[in-house]
């Protein structure tokens, strides 16, 4: 697998409002057995994550999400709870108030009683994207320092930004008229895509929309939105109306505006998201669903590359997505790292490999901020 | 008004009738406050500019348009306007003027008065003309003892501001003003309102003499249990207090006495939806009759004669409004369907929801606005088979699945389909738009009116026609000019 595959989605003509343009992406029948619960935690998004026995992560989680894949295979009830978290009504027993469990989490994916998997949205990929070639050299290569022969890439640190200070999200989302049937999203700041949200089911969308606002965006999406000029609205133009005699023939033209907008969107607009092989690592694996998460193939063509985490199911169709948009540093810091570890390490050989000489590899692992890597009399 | 004898418009002649229909549109639409789409302020901003634009180039239009169903916030902010700014009129718009004003501040509700009024003060506007306004207004009044109590700061404001002689003594107008300027000193007041205020600090009484409003907060006072003050206070509630704590009011299985089929039509339909999907499934027959019954008397000499009728009604996300106009244009577009479905020829009546909602009881504000193909849906040939005589939208404006497609098939159909025009198009819309000014429009092959209570259709219908293009600048001063005599000559009869 090294695709994704939105089949079974249809995108719904677009929603502008100043620069942020939102596609809606519509589903015929929510994908049976998976669905999704928002976990609101305490500390206002701050909160750390243990990794293992010593290692820890410190991030902004404003909520998790837990998979429920407990329901029924033959479709009649798409989890145990048929209603998304907090939507749902109920007897004496349904817990009132959201349950907040104690800082720190313990692991990214963790599973909880019942067939149910807690999750932290986005931070798999982003834990994926950091601790890329997280060990450091094999060999001892003289131009190494002490601290990366020892302990290898240090933990990295990258910023993100909250969807409120991305200028007009916020106002978008809450205009957006949601479709019937909706089960995901595509966000375009200044027509560049900026994340993609997909859950298995329209009503567990209903709920998780407004999340969108809570969660991480890149450096660029925040430029973006912040020096962008509203992006035009979507102009339907019936062409050849002199053929029009009567209103089946106009209503037959109005249908094939609405075509035209999906094809459009998936050839034009969402291509860099699927056209992309991507690399990816399986978290967890339940029935026939499986996380994954996908880091992007780093090449520097341009286009806009995707770090993001996935549930497929056994056809490889995705039941749930979420994607972050890596700005133009981070996409060249994770070629760099990419070469020098395709290389072994080796100064020149990744040199040679970029076509470039072994000073300008230096000076461009410095600019990249990994000087710390490099013995300090390179 | 500024009538051009010359059949030929020129220029300047079409600028003026549009920037007058805008202003208009504006006026019925725009109250200020936040809307789904843009926030109060910007609403302010946008309204005020719009204000001094067209009070500095058309004040004769601009006054002339208290004659017109314009919101009281507007009506209010012209009056308030024009007084500012006498020194700009000639002595013979001024007289207009006056009048226009009377017969305005006469039909306002008299808590919007006080307010204005209180504005004026603010503004430190002190004119003799201003004074002997307000002097009549409070004259005209019917009980001024009854506004001493209910509009207390406002009706103090006022009498200050003009010096309102509150002579010592006898009379009712001297207990008036020793009730609200020397409080406490008389032992008791002839008057019966002012007296069951006296008594309403220590006796619960009292409490079912006055005014609901200000019964309310001595309740509140004396602890008084709320079903037990909202059973004595129903006799003296207004109809739409009456509405208002109908659902409060109810007692086990025993409906309160509202009658409902007297609220007027967008009211009612407000109240309609806000009660749960159970409640108004439960109650279809109460609900639909009264529904029906203030639709036929907003129709009234209308009824029946616009033939076949199809309509569009928004019932998109969007029309759930603010949080300051709640469900707002839903509640425009449900009274819209009743009064067209007595507006229309019997049995000729055709509304489709924009989420493909057929029971018009249960709409609610969800989903997008494919509002392209449910136009098509209506311009199908109704049950005989033939093309629709009326359409009318009933929408925000926006258009999104896909945006467009609305202004592109009433464009190819108008061009193609029906260039004989024999199907008349109104878009009414009851949002305004901030950024453009003006209520957004579909198409120009629709004239876009703006819309705040169902009631007034026919008559937007009527002003819709210049927005059309088909009907030029002389008709409508002519049309303005008749709506001002006719309100003038209402108003000094009254």
């Amino acid at each position: 697998m090294n695709r994704l595959e939105l089949t079974g989605l249809t995108a719904g003509p677009a929603q502008v409002w100043g620069g942020v343009r939102l596609v809606p992406l519509v589903r015929r029948a929510p994908v049976e057995g998976l669905r999704l619960h928002r976990e609101v935690y305490e500390g206002l998004g701050a909160g750390i994550v243990e990794l293992g026995p010593r290692e820890r992560y410190l991030s902004y989680i404003p909520h998790g999400l837990v998979a429920d894949w407990s329901g029924e295979e033959d479709g009649r009830g798409a989890g145990r709870q048929s209603a998304a978290y907090g939507t749902q009504f109920g007897g004496g027993d349904v817990p009132r108030t959201v349950p907040l469990p104690p800082v720190p989490h313990h692991r990214m994916a963790k599973r909880r009683p019942g067939d149910r998997l807690r999750f932290l949205p986005l931070h798999l990929a982003l834990e994926g994207y950091l601790a890329l070639h997280f060990g450091g050299p094999s060999t001892a290569w003289e131009e190494w320092s002490r601290t990366a022969l020892r302990d290898g890439l240090t933990p990295r640190a990258e910023d993100a930004y909250l969807g409120r200070s991305v200028r007009g999200l916020a106002d978008a989302l809450r205009i957006f008229e949601i479709h019937p049937g909706q089960c995901g999203v595509m966000v375009y700041v200044s027509d560049a895509l900026a994340a993609a949200f997909v859950v298995a089911h329209p009503d567990d969308y209903r709920v998780l929309h407004a999340s969108l606002v809570e969660d991480l965006y890149g450096e660029l999406v925040h430029q973006y939105a912040l020096y962008g000029a509203p992006v035009a609205a979507p102009v339907v133009r019936i062409g050849g109306a002199e053929h029009i005699r009567d209103l089946g023939a106009l209503r037959s033209a109005a249908r094939a505006q609405e075509r035209a907008w999906a094809e459009a969107h998936d050839t034009l607009f969402a291509r860099e998201l699927l056209d992309t092989s991507y690399a990816f690592e399986r978290v967890y694996r339940m029935k026939s669903f499986t996380l994954w998460r996908f880091l992007p193939p780093f090449v520097r063509d341009g286009g806009g590359q995707h770090i993001g985490e996935t549930i497929t199911d056994h056809k490889g169709q995705v039941a749930y997505l979420k994607t972050f948009r890596l700005s133009d540093a981070q996409i060249r810091r994770g070629h760099l790292l990419r070469t020098v570890a395709g290389a072994d390490w080796e100064l020149d050989r990744a040199a040679a490999a970029l076509g470039s000489s072994r000073e300008e590899l230096v000076r461009r692992m410095r600019a990249a901020g990994f000087s710390a890597l490099l013995r300090s009399s390179l | 008004m500024n009538t051009p004898d010359s059949r030929a418009h020129s220029p300047a002649d079409l600028v003026a009738a549009e920037d007058v229909l805008l202003f208009v549109n504006a006026a019925i639409t725009a109250t200020g406050q936040r809307e789904f789409r843009s926030r109060a302020v910007d609403q302010q901003l946008s309204l005020d500019f719009l204000h001094t634009y067209v009070r500095v180039n058309y004040r004769r239009v601009y006054a002339a348009s208290l004659a017109l169903d314009i919101n009281h916030h507007n009506a209010a902010l012209i009056v308030r306007r024009l007084l500012e700014t006498a020194g700009e009129a000639s002595p013979e718009e001024r007289r207009t003027e006056g009048r226009l004003i009377a017969a305005r501040l006469a039909a306002l509700p008299p808590q919007r008065v006080y307010r204005l009024f209180g504005e004026l003060r603010r503004a430190k506007v002190n004119n003799r003309r201003t004074r002997a306004i307000m002097r009549d207004w409070l004259a005209a009044r019917p009980d001024l003892g009854h506004d001493a109590v209910k509009y207390r700061a406002g009706l103090k404001t006022a009498a200050r501001h003009i010096h309102l002689p509150c002579p010592e003594g006898g009379g009712p107008l001297a207990e008036v003003g020793a009730f609200l300027f020397r409080p406490g000193r008389l032992r008791r007041y002839e008057h019966g309102t002012l007296d069951a205020w006296r008594r309403a600090h220590y006796e619960q009484g009292a409490l079912a003499e006055l005014p609901f409003t200000v019964a309310e907060g001595f309740a509140a006072q004396h602890g008084m249990k709320r079903e037990v003050f909202l059973k004595r206070a129903a006799p003296r509630m207004t109809r739409l207090e009456r509405l208002r704590t109908r659902e409060q009011r109810v007692m086990g299985e025993r409906r309160p006495d509202a009658d409902l089929t007297v609220m007027p039509l967008t009211r009612l339909a407000l109240y309609v939806l806000s009660l749960g999907f159970e409640q108004r499934a439960e109650r279809r027959a109460e609900l639909t009759g009264a529904l029906r019954a203030a639709a036929r008397r907003a129709a009234g000499a209308h009824a029946g004669s616009w033939g076949r009728v199809h309509a569009v009604l928004d019932d998109s996300f969007s029309s759930s409004g603010s949080g300051q106009k709640r469900r707002r244009p839903l509640a425009v577009a449900l009274a819209c369907h009743h009064l067209l479905e007595v507006l229309a020829a019997p049995g000729a009546y055709r509304g489709s929801w924009t989420s493909g909602a057929r029971d018009a009881l249960l709409v609610r504000p969800w989903g997008p606005t494919p509002l392209g193909m449910r136009i098509l849906d209506a311009l199908e040939p109704g049950a005989d088979g033939a093309a629709p005589d009326r359409l009318v939208i009933v929408s925000d404006g926006w258009d999104n699945a896909p945006s467009g497609l609305a202004g592109e098939v009433l464009r190819v159909w108008r061009r193609r389909l029906d260039p004989a025009r024999r199907t008349a198009v109104v878009h009414v819309n009851p949002v305004y738009d901030a950024e453009g000014f003006d209520v957004r429009r579909l198409a120009a092959e629709a004239a876009t009116a703006g819309i705040r209570d169902a009631e007034d259709l026919p008559a937007l219908v009527e002003i819709a026609r210049f927005a059309e293009g088909r009907s030029g600048p002389a008709e409508l001063y002519a049309y303005l000019d008749r709506q001002v005599a006719r309100f003038s000559g209402a108003g000094a009869a009254s």
